[in-house]
């Protein structure tokens, strides 16, 4: 067990834990952040997307230790009233259905804009190729993708 | 537990059934809501307060279908409400909310009537009670948006200041319903009332429950099925720091098919740490015998022997002497469902009950499950049910609800079990492997006029009851009911034994039998020289129906979607370019209609599916923009298994382990998609299924199309 510090959506949060703990756990479990989900924990689906210093990270494979002191953005950091432009093109786009694995697909995709504000199909695919849909709504998020490039 | 005799067919009907009329006339009880604004409660579904919100509990479990947005529409719609007033509850299980369990394309099917009804009711309550106020004629009165305006007097009350005078009056036994011309909700696009708190993280799964003084645990079950705990060292498990407990865990029957070690600790953490820190030795006794090759030995020797159980016209002496017989043998694997969110459950269990929460497709089942198990009576379980990311079938099943009751009652704390990714690939309810070897026969004039349909299957009724005298009542829907007008049908089957736990897998056995019809119908439309879409329409006569009841088979309404999707794709004229092929195929299932048209092309021996053109008729469109999403989500669903998706045993256990070894399709494989949806007056049908059937086989003809490579398996392997 380790003190760690955390930088979570612009808070300092200080935790107790065992170093190789995956920041996922963490966040969930200690942080009560549930926004961010499970779905493989071998960074196979992307369910566990945060943002950790403008990058798309893959929280269930990157432990607490190796992003202390880095700065974490999760689903809920984004804007809870859903402003965020891209939280507001996957609402336009009526992009969910379960919606479990949208958390992740919406942070990729912030991280997506931020570098390529005017994504190609073939940018989309490279950057969203990590984010598994099981309810298969692939064409909705490349939708919502443009739509939020358009806004941005 | 009466829901594992019963066939999906069968479920089909009682769900219908079991809830109509079941509304009006009931008064509700107390709901355990504030009581304060509510005032006017209709049956079990709808409260009205003096805020003027009206709050309308949903029933039924929402996997992504969208059924906490499509089921308060209709409800809106007969009450003529405001749709920005209108909120939901989720129901927990209760008795009084009738038949609560998701699946068989059903909850809008089911719930169409009585919900409409108690909308109806509701609306002349507060039209009766308006009319009183303005001392009119409640004939006479409009509703609109909430509002009720007395046409006369130009008066208006609203809903919040009629609902007080409105709860004083009867429910009303007999309602007119509108006519769908009068319709201004339903048929519109309608945004999904979950999109909010799902972009912003703050919808609730089950995994995302948390209660106070609860404790994290991960279960180690034995890799192959039926496998029982010979040795158990966990001292090791134990020394991980966090770790409270360790705990077996032993199957109950079919509902809780798996023995297990459970590690219990402060964090899911700690208790993953935990249970791989186990060292235990499994008992599998003769399981370990199967593999996926001597599953496939078994199937395709015991085809042979199938025995007939359907033969409308005769199929044997047609195919006797036909001028011209074509044959064809098909293979199908285990498939596994992998919905997104794994498996997860919390249970607490005190001297008094239980409660549970979790994202569950039969919370009835949960319920029953756990009062037998713990002794309780159905009362002292409650069960909340949670957002379910992904269900597709997998969340009918309660085993994982049962673990996490055990749990907690064993270590006297509310306890999460949390799946991994490996538990729920190598311990699900698999959609049954299969083999079939279809014949045609094809008279001297090159018509078809005999059918015979030989398969074998460990079926799906047969693992939940091994006497069931019907054991391929989960599998022969879409054969022993095969529309088509052929002179000679003839379905065999033969029940081959496997150690693997079998269940419904979305769109069930209609997943399986559309490949291998509309496979089968391709290649006998290429041998006989015929359009495959031009042979289907001769099979399906105008005017034509079959079965009797509310959702009789309608030849004209698949001809239509047929005709849609060969309009579309501009079938028939040339291909979109060089290495680009079509292929075609419909399927009836869930009481819907659906055809599709895939276009495909072969890139350096890689075949790129680039476009589905689907339409469906499912009756009155509830969400049209919500039965597009789930149309286009059937299709990834089914797309994926197609090209991907194969579970494979040794030693009597799955091989697959998570999504490097069981791919999913991905974004950059993904097809354009077109869904067009037949404007009906009809009652509603199926959506969430339906659309899966075709997309297999449709892919499987285009395929050949462009390659003149028939493929008979699935997943599709090129080389
Ligand atoms: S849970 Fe992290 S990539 Fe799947
Ligand atoms: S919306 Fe269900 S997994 Fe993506």
């Amino acid at each position: 067990m380790a003190d760690i510090r955390l930088n979570v959506n612009g808070k300092v949060k200080a935790i107790t834990a065992s170093p190789d703990t995956p920041l996922l756990w963490v966040l969930r479990d200690e942080l009560a952040l549930t926004g961010t989900k499970f779905g493989c924990g071998m960074g196979l689906c992307g369910a566990c997307t945060v943002i950790a210093n403008g990058e798309a990270i893959r929280s269930c494979s990157t432990t607490v230790a190796e992003v202390s002191g880095q700065k974490i953005t999760t689903i809920e950091g984004l804007s809870a009233d859903a402003s965020h432009p891209v939280q507001k093109a996957w609402m336009a786009e009526n992009v969910a259905q379960c919606g479990y694995c949208q958390a992740g697909q919406i942070m990729s995709a912030v991280v997506l804009l931020a570098k390529h504000p005017n994504p190609t199909d073939e940018d989309i695919n490279e950057a969203m190729s990590g984010n598994l849909c099981r309810c298969g709504t692939y064409n909705r998020i490349r939708g919502a993708i443009h739509r939020a490039a358009e806004e941005v | 537990m009466a829901i594992i005799k019963v066939s999906r067919r069968d479920f089909v009907k009682i769900s219908s059934t079991a809830s109509a009329g079941l509304i009006l006339g009931v008064s509700a009880p107390a709901l355990g809501q504030k009581k304060k604004p509510t005032v006017l409660e209709v049956g079990p579904f709808i409260e009205i307060g003096t805020d003027g919100l009206v709050t309308v509990w949903v029933t039924k479990s929402d996997m992504g279908q969208g059924v906490r947005t499509a089921l308060p529409m209709i409800v809106a719609e007969e009450l003529d409400a405001d749709w920005s007033r209108v909120r939901i509850r989720q129901a927990h299980y209760d008795r009084k909310f009738g038949a609560m369990g998701t699946g068989g394309s059903g909850s809008i099917r089911s719930m169409w009537k009585p919900l409409r009804q108690a909308g109806a009711a509701a609306r002349s309550m507060l039209l009766t009670a308006a009319a009183a106020k303005f001392g009119a004629d409640a004939a006479t009165l409009t509703v609109k948006d909430g509002v009720v305006t007395d046409p006369k007097s130009k008066r208006t009350l609203t809903f919040a200041r009629l609902a007080e005078p409105a709860s004083k009056l009867e429910v009303p036994k007999d309602v007119k319903l509108k006519e769908n011309a009068d319709f201004k909700l339903i048929g519109k696009k309608v945004d999904r009332i979950d999109n909010r708190d799902i972009v912003t993280g703050k919808a609730k799964y089950g995994l995302d429950v948390r209660v106070p003084g609860m404790l994290y645990a991960s279960i180690l079950r034995s890799p192959a099925f039926g496998g029982k705990v010979a040795r158990l060292d966990d001292t090791k498990a134990k020394s991980v720091p966090g770790v409270r407990h360790v705990v077996k865990i032993d199957s109950i029957g079919t509902d809780l098919p798996w023995n297990g070690v459970a590690v219990v600790a402060d964090s899911t953490w700690a208790a993953m740490k935990g249970r791989e820190a186990l060292d235990v030795t499994w008992d599998a006794g003769a399981a370990t015998a199967e593999s996926t090759a001597t599953l496939r030995k078994r199937l395709d020797e015991d085809v042979k022997s199938a025995r007939s159980i359907h033969d409308a016209g005769n199929v044997d002496r047609a195919m006797s002497a036909p001028a011209k017989t074509i044959e064809a043998t098909y293979e199908l694997p285990y498939l596994a469902h992998a919905t997104m969110e794994p498996l997860n459950a919390v249970a607490s269990v005190t001297a008094n009950g239980a409660e549970l929460w979790l994202g569950t497709q039969f919370p009835n089942w949960v319920n029953s499950s756990v009062a037998d198990a713990l002794k309780l009576k159905s009362e002292q379980v409650k069960v909340n049910v949670m957002m379910l990311g992904g269900g597709f079938g997998r969340r009918a099943n309660p085993d994982f609800a049962l673990e996490a009751a055990l749990v907690s009652k064993a270590v006297g704390a509310p306890v999460k079990v949390t799946w991994t990714r490996e538990d729920d690939m190598q311990h699900d309810f698999y959609r049954p492997a299969s083999h079939h070897h279809v014949r045609a026969g094809i008279d001297k004039d090159n018509k078809l006029v005999a059918w015979h349909h030989r398969f074998a299957a460990p079926s799906i009724s047969a693992y939940f009851d091994s006497k069931s005298r019907k054991p391929w009542d989960s599998e022969s829907g879409g054969l022993d009911d095969l529309p088509y007008a052929i002179e000679n049908i003839g379905v065999d089957f033969a029940l081959v034994p496997s150690v693997v736990p079998r269940g419904w897998w979305r769109s069930v056995e209609h997943s399986i039998n559309s490949f291998v019809i509309n496979s089968f119908l391709d290649e006998i439309a290429r041998e006989t020289g015929r359009d495959p879409i031009e042979l289907q329409l001769s099979l399906l006569p105008a005017g034509k129906k079959m079965g009797t009841g509310d959702f009789p088979f309608e030849a004209d309404r698949l001809r239509r979607v047929i005709e849609i999707v060969r309009d579309q794709s501009g079938w028939g004229g040339a291909r979109a370019g060089e290495g680009r092929g079509r292929g075609f195929a419909a399927q009836w299932s869930f009481l819907s209609y659906a055809a599709q048209v895939a276009e495909v092309s072969m890139k350096d021996g890689e075949v790129q599916v680039e476009r589905i053109i689907c339409a469906v008729d499912c009756g009155t469109p509830v969400n049209p923009d919500g039965i597009r999403a789930q149309v286009e989500g059937a299709i990834v669903y089914g797309l994926s298994a197609a090209l991907h998706e194969e579970i494979t045993i040794e030693g009597g256990a799955v091989q697959q382990t998570n999504f490097h070894d069981f791919p999913l399709l991905r974004i950059n494989e993904m097809p354009k998609v077109e869904v067009h949806i037949v404007p009906s007056n009809a009652a509603p049908t199926g959506v969430g299924e339906p659309g899966l059937p075709p997309v297999a086989p449709a892919v499987a003809n285009a395929i050949f199309d462009v390659t003149g490579k028939r493929l008979r398996s699935l997943p599709f392997k090129l080389t």
